[in-house]
């Protein structure tokens, strides 16, 4: 956080965070959360390009945006019929949201704030290169990652069997 | 200082899981929950341990997970929705009883 221009993109990538989020989750249109989740996604991925990560900010659009968003859109179209609004919350359910969000960020925020130091530099590093992340994945030894990633193979071969078995015609 | 925003989202996230009725609203509550913490990760391994990929490959697996739990959740919604014919949460409680 140096330079004014890093400024000026922190603020308008948390400024796009927060509002997308906070519109996200209380739109009364199902298909704009849908909308304003994929803009959420896209300022966490402008996150993972700050902190120089850019393999984990595009797997993040590719995924996330590419896959997750095209899900939940084609699930909503589905499942609902075209503008319909969701009827209004019993102010029940929205006194208890509110009081367990905001019980979650006064603690949360006064233990960040009390202990981290918010204005740290940055410090130095080459990014990762490509090179770099695919031997430590494929590698077994000491910051190796070839169980998890195997682990995760086998969990995603387990979805695509669940989902068919879960959504076919009987 | 990026914390600050993925805190925010992850309350927002919070709201939307006890407040929302619609499944698949509760479904997006629970992506932006997850991104929050994943932002955590990938902040903690940049700032602390700039020279450790951990933070990021745990940030990697768990975007593949997320995915995973995504689809298999949305197959179970459908076919809730093609046997129920509605998907609020407060009108599918024949489990309960």
């Amino acid at each position: 956080m140096e330079s004014v221009g890093s400024i000026i993109l922190y603020i308008v990538v948390a400024l796009a965070m927060v509002v997308f989020s906070v519109l996200a989750v209380t739109t009364r249109k199902i298909l704009r959360a849908a909308t304003y989740l994929l803009f959420t996604l896209f300022a966490a991925a402008c996150v993972y390009f700050m902190l120089d990560y850019e393999f984990l900010g595009a797997v993040q659009i590719a995924v996330y945006a590419g896959g997750i968003v095209v899900l939940f859109v084609f699930s909503i179209l589905l499942t609902s019929r075209p503008g319909h609004n969701s009827e209004r919350l019993s102010s029940k359910s929205r006194v208890l949201g509110s009081v367990a969000a905001l019980a979650m960020l006064l603690i949360s925020g006064y233990a960040l704030l009390s202990r981290c130091a918010l204005y740290a530099a940055k410090p130095a590093l080459e990014t990762p290169t490509m090179q770099q992340v695919g031997q430590s994945m494929m590698s077994t030894g000491h910051g190796g990652y070839l169980l998890p990633f195997e682990a995760v193979s086998v969990l995603l071969l387990a979805c695509i069997i669940g989902g068919v078995v879960i959504a076919r015609k009987r | 200082m990026l914390l600050v925003p993925a805190m925010i989202m992850f309350c927002c996230g919070v709201y939307g899981f006890i407040t929302r009725r619609n499944m698949i609203a509760i479904l997006i509550s629970l992506e932006l929950m997850l991104n929050a913490v994943d932002i955590n990760f990938a902040v903690f391994n940049r700032y602390l341990w700039p020279q450790a990929m951990e933070g990021m490959f745990f940030t990697l697996f768990a975007i593949a997970i997320a995915a995973a739990e995504t689809a298999l959740a949305i197959a179970i919604i459908i076919n809730l929705y093609r046997s129920a014919n509605n998907i609020d949460v407060h009108d599918l409680n024949k489990l309960k009883h």
